[in-house]
């Protein structure tokens, strides 16, 4: 039965990655990033049970870490065009067409 | 013999309702038309599907330092999800972004009250003008 999970988040996880392929905006590829990184972590968890082997949880965990801390990252990155120091002047990117796909 | 018979029970049938929320949750970030409904989508993965699948494992292995663990992974997910789904939705909309089919209602713009209305005129100079999303 754990089987079955894995399976499905699997399924879910190809279906949200050809989202990520196909999106026609920069925010549609960012937001199914975070989805599939949320994915990866229950996906982790459900092999670590299904193996029988509980510690990838840990593992499970940072991942959750790592994805947050990394869609905040992009999109002030995208945002401000540098990451770090403090920008002088808010260049706010206007179009679509500035931000690279 | 009974009483792991109902704990199973209770955590098979939360791994199929976490399993039927996700797959929902990622066919509608496929085929749903736009950005703004794909959040939503988004949302019902991040809310329905963590909590219910990650409920599942923790029935499963009982009361030990990997309920704890999993625990603690459901309190930072339910968090940081929205989070950052706001935070991808609020970069979205300084970029320009709108939703599809906004349709101005007139009904709408006399009840709203000054301080709104100053507002709205605030962001309507500051927010660049939407453009067609392909």
């Amino acid at each position: 039965m754990f089987a079955f999970v894995t399976i499905t988040i699997f399924v879910c996880m190809v279906m949200i990655m050809i989202r990520l392929f196909a999106g026609p905006t920069l925010y549609d590829r960012v937001l199914s990033l975070n989805t599939f990184g949320t994915c990866t972590v229950l996906f982790i968890g459900t092999v670590g049970l299904l193996f029988g082997r509980p510690d990838f949880l840990d593992i499970a965990l940072l991942y959750a870490l790592i994805n947050f801390v990394g869609t905040i990252a992009v999109l002030k990155f995208f945002r401000y065009r540098r990451l770090g120091d403090a920008p002088e002047t808010q260049e706010i990117a206007t179009s679509e067409s500035e931000a690279p796909q | 013999m009974t009483w792991a018979l109902v704990i199973d029970v209770t955590s098979w049938v939360f791994f199929f309702a976490g399993g039927f929320f996700l797959f929902v949750g990622s066919l509608g970030m496929l085929r749903l038309p736009d950005f703004w409904a794909r959040l939503h989508a988004a949302s019902i993965i991040d809310s329905a599907g963590v909590a219910f699948i990650l409920a599942g494992m923790m029935l499963q292995t009982g009361f030990t330092l990997v309920t704890l663990k999993t625990l603690i992974i459901v309190g930072f997910l339910l968090i940081t999800g929205p989070t950052a789904t706001h935070a991808v939705a609020n970069a979205a909309f300084v970029s320009g972004s709108r939703p599809k089919d906004i349709v101005e209602d007139a009904t709408v713009k006399k009840s709203l009250t000054k301080t709104r209305k100053k507002a709205l005129k605030k962001s309507a100079v500051s927010a660049p003008k939407p453009k067609p999303v392909a």
